[in-house]
C-alpha cells in the first residue's frame, strides 16, 4: 500500500522542486493567517481601549491614544477589591492544593496498604466528574457550614485536586527507591524524608501545576457567581461580569479596558514567561 | 511494621481524600438521591417523587433543546477544535521564521478568562458596528443580529470556544510531534513524499494516543465551557442558545428549583461517565497512565 502510493509519487517527481516551493509558501502563509485571526480579538480590544470611544468602529492610525478608559473603568467598579480577592483565592487554593496532594500523591506512590488502587481510582474519577457540575449540591453544603459569601466557600471544593494528586504520584514514581532507603537509614522521619527527598525533585512538576491551577483558578467564574455575593468576596471575573451587564450605558471602550484589566496580569506573566507558561502546560497535560 | 506503614499511608491521605469525598463524591451521590424527591419550598419539606422530577425532564422542551444543543455544540468544537490545534502544531513544529511569535498568537486565548473574551467577542458581533458586519458590509450586505437572533447564537457561542480551547490543544500535539523522529520524515521526504503524504502516512497514525486524548478533554470541556453563554446571550434569544450546564443553573439557582436541577446534573454526570469508560476502552492505558 505504502509503497505503490510512494511509487505514484515519484512518478510525478518532474514538477518536484516547483511543487515543495508551493507547499512552503501556502504553509507560511496559512500559519501567519491563523496567527492573525487569533489574535485579532485581543488586537481589536486594545486598539478600542486606548483611543476615545468615538474611535471605537472606526480604523483610524492617527487617533488619539488614550488611558482615560482604564481610570473610568478603574472607578466603575471596586476593581481593586476585586483583585486582591483573587489574589487571595488563587493563592489559598494552590497553597492548600500543594500540601494536601504531595502528602497524598505520596502515599500513592511509595506507601502499600489496603484499599489503595480502589482509593486511587476514585481519585481519578475527579478527572471527570469535578466540582464544577455539582454546583447545586455544593451550595447546600456551604450553606450548612454557614460558608457561603466567604472567599474559602469558592477555593474549597478546589483543595483536593485529583489532577494534582495523579501528576504528583507520577513524578513521585520516578524518584529512584535508593534515595529514600538511604535516607531512612540515616533516622530520617517519613515527613522528614518527603521534604527532604521527594519535594525538592518534583518542583519543576510543582511549578508546572501551580502556573496551570493559578490560571484555571484566576478565570474561573460559574462557582465563584453562585457562591459570592458581595464586593468583599467577589473575584475579578464575577466582578467584570456585573460591571459588563448591569449599566447598559456603559461604553464598549470602557469595558474593553476593564477585560483587559482583568486578563491583564495573567496576560502579562504569560508573555514575560512564554516558554515555561507552554512548557508547564505541557509537561502538566502529558505526564 | 506492615500495620505502621498502614496508619501512615491513611493519616497523609485523610485531608486530601475527605475533601475529595465531601465535595466530589458525596455531593454525586446526593445528587442522585435529590433527583426522587421534590424541591422543599418555605415550610413545605421535600417528599419523596419516585420518577417524577425524570418524567418531567423529558416532558420538558427546553431541557429537550439544550441536549440537542449541546449536541450540536460538541459536534462542531470537538472537531474543529482538534483541527486547528493539530494544523498549528504543524505550523509551529517545524523550521518556520517567527515560531515563538507565532506560537504566542496560538496560545494567548487560552490564558484569558472565558468570562473576560465574551465581551471582546460581544463587541465583534455588534450588529451593523462589529467587525463582522464592518466586513460583510464591505461586500454589501445588511447587519445581522449575530448573538441577538435564534439561527446564528448558538453558532457565535461555539467560535468563542474554538478560539479558545484550540492553542491550549495545540500544546499536546506539539509535545506528540517531538516524539516522532526526525528520520522517518526525512526519509519519506527523500522519497519524494508530499507534505500532505507524510502527514497521513506518518505523523497521522503516530500521533493516534494524542488525538484520543484531546478528543476526551475536547468533548468534557464540550459540557464544561459556559462561560461565556452568561455574558453573551444567557441561553436565549428563547433558548436558542441554552446549554446543559447553564440550564443546570438556571433552574439551581434562578429558579431555586433544586430538586429538578439535580436531575439535570445526574444527566450531566451520566453524560461524563460514559465519556469516561469510552475513554478507558479507547485509550492505550500506557499510554497515558503508566
Amino acid at each position: 500500500m505504502t509503497t505503490t502510493a510512494l511509487a505514484q509519487d515519484r512518478s510525478s517527481s518532474v514538477s518536484l522542486s516547483s511543487r515543495l516551493e508551493t507547499d512552503r509558501i501556502l504553509f507560511v502563509v496559512g500559519a501567519w493567517a491563523l496567527a492573525l485571526v487569533w489574535l485579532l480579538p485581543l488586537l481589536y480590544a486594545v486598539w478600542t481601549a486606548v483611543h476615545p470611544s468615538a474611535y471605537e468602529t472606526r480604523f483610524d492610525l492617527l487617533a488619539p491614544l488614550t488611558l482615560d478608559n482604564f481610570v473610568q473603568a478603574w472607578n466603575a467598579a471596586p476593581f481593586a477589591r476585586y483583585f486582591l480577592n483573587t489574589i487571595l483565592l488563587v493563592t489559598m487554593i494552590l497553597v492548600a492544593q500543594l500540601v494536601l496532594c504531595t502528602l497524598a500523591g505520596f502515599a500513592f506512590a511509595r506507601l502499600e496498604f489496603p484499599g489503595k488502587n480502589f482509593l486511587f481510582t476514585l481519585v481519578l474519577l475527579q478527572l471527570l466528574v469535578m466540582p464544577d457540575i455539582l454546583i447545586v449540591r455544593n451550595y447546600a453544603t456551604m450553606s450548612a457550614l454557614g460558608l457561603v459569601d466567604t472567599i474559602l466557600a469558592i477555593g474549597l471544593p478546589y483543595f483536593a485536586s485529583g489532577f494534582a494528586i495523579f501528576l504528583l504520584r507520577q513524578t513521585f514514581k520516578t524518584i529512584p527507591k535508593e534515595l529514600d532507603e538511604a535516607a531512612r537509614i540515616e533516622g530520617c522521619s517519613l515527613l522528614g524524608l518527603m521534604w527532604r527527598v521527594y519535594v525538592p525533585l518534583a518542583k519543576p512538576t510543582m511549578l508546572a501545576f501551580g502556573l496551570v491551577s493559578v490560571s484555571h483558578h484566576w478565570n474561573n467564574f460559574i462557582w465563584p457567581l453562585i457562591i459570592t455575593s458581595s464586593a468583599e468576596t467577589r473575584p475579578l471575573t464575577v466582578g467584570l461580569s456585573i460591571f459588563a451587564t448591569t449599566d447598559s450605558g456603559v461604553q464598549w471602550s470602557i469595558i474593553n479596558a476593564a477585560t483587559l484589566i482583568t486578563s491583564g496580569p495573567l496576560l502579562i506573566g504569560f508573555l514575560l514567561f512564554q516558554r515555561q507558561f507552554v512548557q508547564s502546560f505541557m509537561r502538566a497535560g502529558i505526564k | 511494621m506492615i500495620k505502621r506503614e498502614w496508619i501512615h499511608a491513611w493519616l497523609l491521605l485523610a485531608p486530601a481524600l475527605l475533601l475529595l469525598f465531601a465535595f466530589t463524591h458525596l455531593p454525586a451521590v446526593q445528587t442522585v438521591f435529590d433527583s426522587f424527591w421534590s424541591t422543599p419550598r418555605g415550610r413545605r419539606p421535600a417528599v419523596f417523587v419516585g420518577l417524577d422530577n425524570y418524567q418531567r425532564m423529558l416532558a420538558d422542551p427546553i431541557f429537550i433543546k439544550a441536549m440537542v444543543n449541546n449536541a450540536i455544540y460538541a459536534l462542531i468544537t470537538i472537531p474543529a477544535s482538534i483541527a486547528l490545534a493539530l494544523s498549528m502544531a504543524l505550523f509551529v513544529s517545524g523550521k518556520i521564521r517567527g515560531r515563538g511569535t507565532l506560537r504566542m498568537a496560538y496560545f494567548t486565548p487560552t490564558v484569558l478568562p472565558l468570562i473576560a473574551v465574551a465581551n471582546i467577542w460581544l463587541f465583534f458581533y455588534l450588529p451593523g458596528f462589529g467587525l463582522f458586519d464592518q466586513i460583510r458590509g464591505l461586500f454589501g450586505f445588511g447587519p445581522i443580529n449575530w448573538v441577538g437572533q435564534p439561527t446564528t447564537a448558538l453558532y457565535a457561542i461555539t467560535a468563542v470556544t474554538i478560539w479558545n480551547q484550540a492553542g491550549f490543544f495545540m500544546i499536546f500535539f506539539l509535545a506528540a510531534l517531538q516524539t516522532i523522529p526526525e528520520s522517518l520524515r526525512e526519509a519519506a521526504a527523500l522519497e519524494g513524499a508530499s507534505r500532505w503524504t507524510i502527514f497521513w502516512r506518518i505523523t497521522w497514525p503516530l500521533i493516534m494516543p494524542t488525538t484520543l486524548f484531546v478528543s476526551v478533554n475536547a468533548t468534557i470541556n464540550a459540557f464544561r465551557m459556559v462561560d461565556h453563554v452568561f455574558i453573551m446571550t444567557q441561553g436565549g434569544p428563547n433558548n436558542a442558545s441554552i446549554l446543559l450546564l447553564y440550564y443546570i443553573y438556571d433552574q439551581g439557582f434562578r429558579f431555586w428549583d433544586t430538586a429538578y436541577a439535580a436531575t439535570l446534573t445526574v444527566v450531566m454526570v451520566a453524560i461524563l461517565c460514559v465519556v469516561g469508560i469510552g475513554q478507558f476502552f479507547l485509550l492505550d492505558r500506557r499510554v497515558h497512565y503508566r
